[in-house]
This record gives C-alpha cells, structure tokens and sequence, in this order.
C-alpha cells in the first residue's frame, strides 16, 4: 500500500519534470528528436528541444555553462569540449550505471575520449573517425584499383586520372571551409601524416615546419587542380551533397557520411561508393581522426536522476533497435557500441561497418602525431584556446585556397597568430 | 494660413519663454535614464573586464593591466578589419543612394501596377538578415546548384566561387539587397512631397526632363539622403548576420569587419578581455563617428 | 506637355525591371520551397513541376515552429509598445520644449545605436541572469525596446517638430496639461507619423536575430532563432531551408505589405518639406 502510494507519488514528481535538452541540427540528432516522444511516453519525463547548427550552439552552451545560468539541463557536447569542461568542473560525472546499460559494449577509444582523468563526464550518442570515399565505377571505368590503406601519392594521381570537370566530376572533394571543426580537421590529420604537430612538448607552435608546408603545399596544389569550384565554402554537409550527387570521384572525410552515402535515398551513387582507409603520408599517426559527438549534464541541473535516465535511454542497445526499426538499419548511429558491429541487421544494412570499425578502433588521440606532444586529441588540441587557433589558422588556409595569398604567406601568419594567442593565454 | 513654426534645434521660438514652464524633465527622464543604464553599465563592465585575461572556458578572470589593448594595437588584423568595416559600410550606402535614388525615380512615375511595383521592390527590407543571407548563399550564389553559376554556364562562362573570389563584394551584395529598398522608401516618400506645381511650373517653363531632375529633384532628396546615410550607417556598423551565415569572416581576414572580429574574439575564442578590449575601441571610434555623422545631418536638417 | 508615350513605355518597364529584380530572390525562396530537395538542386533550374507542401512538413516538424512565430508577434509588438510609450514623452519634450542640450541628447542617443551588441553580450547576459529574465520574452522585449528607443524617439521627434506649435500653445494657454495635450491633441494630430514609426519599430525587433538566438532558450526564442536550426545542418536540404525561410519572414511580408503605403507616407523622418 505504502510502495504504491509511493510509486504512485513518483509518477506525479516525473510528470511535472521536464528537462530542456541542447542539441545540434544533425541527422542523428533530429532523429532522436523524433524518437522522444517514445522516451516521455515511458518514464512521464517530458522534454524541451533547443536546436542549433554547431557554431552557434558551442558558443550558446559555453556561455550558458560559464556563467552558470542554468538554462540547460542536457547539452550535446563533442570530444574537444569534454576533457576542457570537465577540468573546469563544468559538468556532472555519469556515475552509477546500470548494469543493464552494459558500459563496457562502449568503444574504448570513444569512452576515453569522454573522461577526464579516468571519469566520465558523457555519453556516447555517436562516434566517427575518417576515411577515404571513391567512386569504384570511375575506377573501373580509368582502369585504377583502389589499395585497403593508400598513400597520399597515390591519391594524388588517382584524382588526377579519374578528374573531368566537363562532365561535372571532380578528382578530389576536401573541406575547404574555414573553421577549427571543418577544415582543420580534416587539415590536421593531413599534418599528422607528413609527421607535423601544432605544438612541441614547450607549447611552441610548429606551424613554420617544412611537414606543415608539404601538407599544405599538397592541400592547395590537390585542390586547386582536381577540387570543386568554391572548395572554401564545402565543409562536410556541402561535400556530402556534392558526392551524393555524384560530383567528387574521392573524398576524405567523416566515417559517419557512410550511412547517408550507402542508402537509395539519399544518394544518387549508393551503389558505387567504396569506402577505404584515410591515406597516410609519411606516419599512420594521426592519419585518422575520432570524434564523438556525446550528451552530459551541466552541473547546473537541476534534475539530475531525470537526466541520467534520457542519457542512458538515447545512449542505450534499446535505441540502437528503435531507430532500426523505424528509420532503418542503415541508419543508426554509428560507432559508440561494439555489439552494433556484430549485429546481423546492421553488418546486412551497412557493408561498411568493418571500415568504420577498425578506423574507430585504431584512431589514437593519445598519440596523435609522429614527434611527442603536449596534448591529446587527433584532429584538435584540447585545451580552450584551439578555437579561437584552429579558425584562425583555418582562415589562412582557406586564404592561401582561395588564392589571395601564397601557402608561405598564410602558414607565416598562421605562426604568428599561434603564438600571439599562446603567449597572451599564459602558455611562455 | 498660417506657416507651420518649426523651431529648429538650436534657435529657440521667439515664445520660449513661457514653454520653459513646463516642466520636460519627468517627459524625458524614462528615456534618458534607460539608454543611461542600457549604454553605460555594460560599457563599464566591458571596460573592466578588457583589463583582464578573462576566457570563458578558462576561468577565473584575472587583471593583466593593458595586455589587451597591447595586442590590439601590435595586431595587423585590427587595422584590417577596420578597414574592412569601412568598405562595408561605404558600399552599401553608395549602393543605397545609387540605385536607390533611380528606383525611387522609376517608381514614383505613374504606370499600369505601380502599387504591387513599389511593394516588390521594398520587399526585401522585411527579409530578416540571416535569411537573406540563406538565400544568397545557397539558391542564388552556390556555384554548383546555384541560378548564377549556372546563368553562367549558359553564357559559356566558368561559375565562379563568388564568397572566395570576392568575399567582400558578396556581402556589400547581399547587404544592399536589404538596404536599397529602405533607401528607396525613404527617397520614395520625399519625392511625394516634392510640389508638383512646382514641376508643373518648371514643365512650362520648357525645362527639360533632365534639367528638372538635376535643377529641381535631386537637390530636394539632399536631406532624405543624408538620413539614409546615417540610418544606414548605425545598422551597418553593427551589421554580422550574414557575414555569420556566409564567410564567417574569410577566406583569410577579407570580410572581417571590426563588429565581427569582436564576434570572434567573443564566441569563438571565448576570449572575454580581448572581446572587450577591442569593444571599447570600437565604442569609441563609433563614437567619433556618430558625432561627426549626426552634426553633418542635424546641419542639412536645419538648413 | 505630357512625356511622350515612348518614353513613358520605356519609363515604366525600367521601373518594372527594378521592381522585379529586387523582389527575385524573394520569390525565387518561395518557388524552391514548394520543390523537392531532388528539385530544388537541379540543373538547369527547374521552372515548371508539381508543387508539394512536404517541405512545409519538414520545416515545421518538431521545431515548434508557431511557438516561435508567436515570441515574434509578442516581442515585436511589445517591443513597440513600450519604445513608443517611453519616446512619446520624451519627443514631445524635445520638440515642443528646446533647450541648449537637445541637440546633445538627440546625437547622444542615437550613438548609443551603435556600440556592437556582441561587445557587451557577457555584461547583459550576467544581468539577464541575474534578475532570472534569461529565455523569457520580457528580457527580449526589454532588449529589443532598449534597442529600438533612440531610433523611435527620433522618429517621433521629426514628425511632431511638422505639427504646428500654434495649436498646442493655444491649449496651453487655456490651461491644458501636457498630459492632456499629449493624449488629445498630439496623438490625433501627430497619428499618421506614430504609425509608421510602430511599423519601423515591428520590422525591426520581428528581424533583430543576434540576442534573440543569444539569450534564449526553449521558451522565449523568436523566429530568428528558429531559422538558426536550418542555417547549417548536415545535410543540403534546400527545399526545407526555403520553406523554413518562407515561415519565418512571411507573417512581417505580409504585414509589411498591407502597411507599405502607410510606410512609404510616414517614413520622413522630419526630412521633407
């Protein structure tokens, strides 16, 4: 009698509880934003959407989260903020897990990536790394096979054969777009490969050395010759439209295009697209890279057992089969649990999952660069000043693309710029 | 018939005496007081803070004297960025007087549909900035999918990467697309005003279409003009929406305006102290400006 | 002495042609909403197909679209409201009764237009904070009026310096309040001027986008923030951007145009005569 009242009670305490949840404007994201109702139908919890494309809302979030306001219960955070926000003591640990919710199906890599020193500050939504996409039919039709793990000098002249602007095809599809998450990252693998780093173990930046000039020297040269018009406003989303249409004959970006790539839907090529291996230059270090994009509670919340259970219900097995079922196999979120990569629905839906899998596995944010560093991750450094380095440096680039400045001209700046805002955040 | 008495701003009406009677403090006071505090207290709190190393993601704010402004001032990119706001801002106003005065001109004559031909061509001042820059960016502007690259193509042309190649231009563009039509609705109502018996008279005294223009028209649009200029100015200073939606301040530094740097320095570095460092120089030069800008005007608006 | 019908003709397609290119981009967005995300990237562009409202599906599925028109509405006209209610005073004072810093105040208060929002986002974001207006359409129609009062205080001002003070004066002299004199005399006489100053006041606070998506959250954001969610998804969904842009600007659209020839009257700004 007393454990209904008291159930009973809790039910009412739920019902009046609703959490407002900050996301991005991504597909996976949406889709959960669909599936929610599912989620307010079974626990009572209701929930409030705020949902904003990347730039705006990091700076909405970090705002919000620096000045304690509060207004946030769940936020939508990446790899790069959560090492940073969690030594800021921004974040409330996620502790106590069911056993139910089976953390360690989690890729390590992707949990790793998730702490600081050794506790977890979000969950997994979904995971990536990087790979390299072809055209198999414009292969076949140029006579070129495609190696598991390529070079960045084959590459090379694989878009120069398979390239033909008059048909409308271009060689090789890169982001372009300035920004720390759009064409840095993609850049800074590039980096790693020819065996450079953003800093030495002093905090230095090492953007004046000959590898920083050889991977952009190859970047600009690979563009200009074989690229799309207007590379310097494609980032991902651009790039994905342009190889769905069946544009790019390669491009080398994001794990998580496979999905969209691969399904009729979407893709005028899903029956052509091949999927290998990021190339490698001179080091595997760092050739690929990982991200996460994951869901935490600011310390700020206020309903903190409401939120730990829609971090683990959108985190969950459960969902992985929910979306499944409604959206299609191919559509899950990919890389966050292990068991997905064994699951027969998805391995039929998805002839890519092996690729994605071993990219996720191998990607090292502990190592990311062939000489020692002072930081982790792969395609950032994750200390708080990268923002504000990474766009700027992307600019430059973008610049140097662009053709309004030599490559010399923009690394230099670039340099420079670094420097300037490492000596001024404290660093030498 | 009495004239209308439209005092000026300086001379006082010969009957000032008695209107200082009523008291116009407590008339002015909710106004004042609260641009007061809209403008000074965050300005102060701006000013402490561009004494600090204070970055949002890496609390607590500590003073670091005039760092700040040190690098503000060393910085290349500050003097760049000035001058791209001055580009901007000098564009679209001469971009708004242009052809705003001719689409005024074309519109104020009679002709069949003349109601609907003013609505479309005031039409995009309603058109919220980001937005504008949404189409202009995309459906427009995008050299793969977009009308221009591919009324390009049909003109035997190679489309061009119009926010790579000319950033700049691009953004005057799509800003003018926004700001002619609020020239044009200013410039539209003076030119109703203007006495058409004095056209009528200028007509018989057998002036020419032209020289009823230069002679008679124009000079009469000197004061809306420099209206438009100053309104135009204040908005444009500020201006970062589409800058925001489109280049994000490139390729390099080519459209980065001082408002935007501030932009960037704020929300993308989180680097508060520099933010506002770079804010209060802003406030100032702003400032400078408003004085020189809002005299000019107030002198043609008594004249 | 009429233009000849030649010139006329020519006259009148110019002014056409302006009319159209100016208002292409606009209709352009409309057409493309109507098409498939297939249809709106075709090339060339496709001008003939079947319209469908799937676009208008997707844009407004999930995203609370009318909560967000409806921020737009309240904010926009409260905004406006209570600028008018501050300046109307205000300008009277200034107009009516010059002193030696009337010039000053005027210039003073439209400089403070100009410093950068972005500037003191932090200091008004702490505020907001602080009296818990964060997210709340009160703290956006305090923001927005605040934005909006030097630009309608001048406003005002210009057209009540047209009336003439003859009339105002008279009432004084038998004795009439400034209350009284506001709201009796100077409203009725100055109310063509006061219109279109409001409808300046709406398009610009319906359109105001960087502190509405920058101190709200899931209650109080306007259309502008609702815009945002389709600026930069993943993905290039044109047709759904369109439709999306449609909803956003199509309600102060439609106003603008009912108001547009009381707009294109009262938008003197004291500057003809």
């Amino acid at each position: 009698m007393g454990g209904l009242a008291l159930g009973c009670l809790g039910i009412a305490a739920a019902h009046a509880t609703t959490l407002t949840i900050a996301t991005v404007n991504n597909p996976d994201m949406l889709q959960m934003q669909k599936l929610s109702p599912q989620f307010t139908r079974e626990t009572g919890i209701k929930l409030n959407w705020v949902v904003l494309p990347e730039n705006t809302l990091r700076q909405r979030v970090t705002t919000d989260i620096a000045t304690n306001s509060g207004n946030f219960d769940i936020v939508t955070v990446g790899s790069y903020e959560v090492p940073i926000w969690g030594k800021a003591g921004w974040l409330a640990p996620v502790k106590n897990l069911p056993a139910s919710y089976d953390a360690k199906d989690l890729f390590p890599t992707v949990r790793k990536g998730l702490s600081y020193k050794g506790t977890l500050y979000a969950l997994p939504f979904y995971a990536e790394s990087s790979a390299t996409y072809y055209r198999k039919d414009l292969f076949k039709a140029a006579g070129l096979a495609m190696p598991a793990h390529p070079t960045y000098a084959e590459i090379e002249t694989f878009a120069a054969k398979i390239n033909d602007p008059s048909k409308g095809i271009y060689g090789m599809c890169l982001r372009g777009l300035p920004g720390w998450g759009e064409n840095m990252a993609y850049f800074t693998t590039l980096v790693n490969t020819f065996g450079g780093r953003w800093f030495n173990m002093k905090w230095q930046p090492r953007i004046d050395s000959p590898a920083w000039k050889k991977a952009a020297d190859f970047y600009v040269n690979i563009e200009k010759k074989y690229g799309p018009p207007n590379v310097t406003s494609n980032g991902f989303t651009e790039n994905l439209a342009l190889f769905s249409q069946g544009k790019c004959g390669m491009w080398i970006d994001s794990t998580v295009a496979a999905g969209s790539l691969w399904d009729p839907k979407t893709s005028k090529v899903a029956s052509e697209v091949g999927m290998v291996s990021a190339p490698v230059a001179v080091t595997p270090h760092g050739a690929h890279w990982l991200w996460a994009w994951a869901l935490a509670m600011p310390k700020t919340t206020r309903h903190k057992a409401a939120d730990m259970k829609f971090l683990e219900w959108a985190t969950s097995k459960a969902y992985l089969k929910l979306v499944g079922h409604t959206f299609g196999w191919v559509q899950v979120p990919p890389g966050t649990r292990i068991s997905t990569y064994s699951n027969p629905d998805y391995l039929k839906a998805a002839p890519f999952a092996e690729a994605v899998k071993n990219a996720i596995l191998t990607a090292d944010p502990n190592h990311p660069t062939l000489k020692p560093v002072p930081y982790t991750g792969v395609q950032f450094v994750a200390i708080p000043q990268f923002e504000g380095i990474g766009t700027e440096v992307g600019q430059q680039l973008a610049a140097a693309l662009a053709g309004q400045k030599s490559v010399d001209a923009a690394l230099a700046q670039a340099q420079k710029a670094t420097a300037r805002t490492m000596k001024e955040a404290g660093y030498h | 018939m009495s004239q209308p008495v439209s005092p000026t701003m300086t001379k006082a009406a010969p009957s000032a005496a008695p209107r200082r009677q009523v008291r116009t403090l407590p008339l002015l006071l909710p106004a004042v007081v609260l641009l007061l505090l809209w403008s000074i207290l965050p300005l102060l709190q701006t000013i402490l803070y561009s004494f600090q190393h204070y970055n949002l993601m890496e609390p607590p704010a500590a003073y670091n004297g005039g760092l700040n402004y040190t690098y503000l001032f060393t910085d290349s990119s500050t003097w760049t960025a000035i001058w791209n706001s001055v580009v901007l801002v000098a564009g679209v106003l001469a971009a708004s007087i242009v052809f705003g005065t001719i689409i005024a001109l074309l519109l104020n004559n009679d002709f069949p549909g003349r109601n609907i031909a003013r609505l479309m061509a005031i039409a995009p001042f309603f058109v919220m900035s980001p937005v504008a820059a949404l189409i202009w960016k995309n459906l427009l502007l995008d050299p793969v999918s977009g009308l221009a690259g591919w009324l390009m193509t049909l003109a035997g042309l190679k489309p061009i990467a119009w926010f790579s190649v000319y950033p700049m231009l691009s953004i005057v563009v799509i800003y003018s697309w926004r700001w002619i039509p609020f020239a044009t609705l200013i410039l539209l109502t003076a030119l109703q005003s203007l006495d058409t018996d004095q056209l009528e008279a200028a007509r018989m005294d057998g002036a020419k279409g032209f020289a009823r223009l230069r002679y008679i028209v124009l000079p009469h649009l000197g004061r809306p003009i420099s209206i438009v200029v100053m309104l135009e100015s204040i908005f444009m200073l500020s201006a970062f929406a589409v800058i925001y939606t489109t280049t994000n301040g490139g390729p390099g530094d080519a459209t980065t305006t001082l408002t935007y740097m501030i932009f960037i320095r704020a929300l993308n570095d989180f680097s508060i102290g520099s933010a506002s460092a770079a804010g209060v120089f802003a406030i100032v030069l702003a400032n400078i400006l408003a004085f020189f800008l809002i005299r000019a005007v107030s002198r043609t608006l008594q004249a | 002495m009429k233009p000849s019908l030649a010139s006329r003709v020519v006259l009148a397609t110019l002014a056409w042609a302006a009319a159209l290119i100016m208002v292409f981009p606009i209709l352009w967005m409309l057409v493309t909403a109507f098409k498939t995300e297939g249809q709106a990237i075709a090339i060339p562009p496709l001008l003939i197909f079947t319209p469908k409202l799937r676009s208008f599906f997707d844009a407004t599925q999930n995203a609370g679209y009318l909560l967000f028109a409806l921020n737009s509405v309240i904010v926009s006209v409260g905004a406006t409201v209570l600028a008018i209610a501050i300046a109307f005073p205000a300008a009277y004072a200034l107009a009516f009764f010059p002193g030696k810093r009337t010039e000053f105040t005027l210039m003073w208060m439209l400089s403070t237009k100009m410093l950068p929002a972005v500037g003191v986002l932090m200091p008004i974001y702490l505020f907001l904070k602080n009296v818990h207006l964060l997210d709340t359409r009160l703290g956006l129609v305090a923001i927005d009026t605040l934005m909006n009062l030097p630009i309608v205080v001048w406003m005002l001002y210009s057209f009540f310096k047209d009336i003439p003070h003859e009339i105002l004066e008279a009432a004084r002299v038998d004795g009439v309040g400034p209350r009284q004199q506001m709201i009796h005399l100077l409203l009725p006489l100055a109310g063509p001027g006061v219109a279109s100053t409001a409808l300046l006041s709406v398009i610009l606070a319906w359109n105001e986008a960087f502190w509405s998506i920058n101190v709200t959250a899931s209650h109080a954001g306007t259309l502008a923030a609702y815009i945002a969610r389709f600026s930069a998804p993943e993905g290039l969904f044109w047709a759904k951007l369109s439709a999306a842009s449609v909803l956003a600007v199509a309600p102060i659209l439609v106003f603008g145009s009912l108001t547009q020839r009381r707009l294109v009257r009262g938008l003197t700004f004291g500057a003809v005569k």
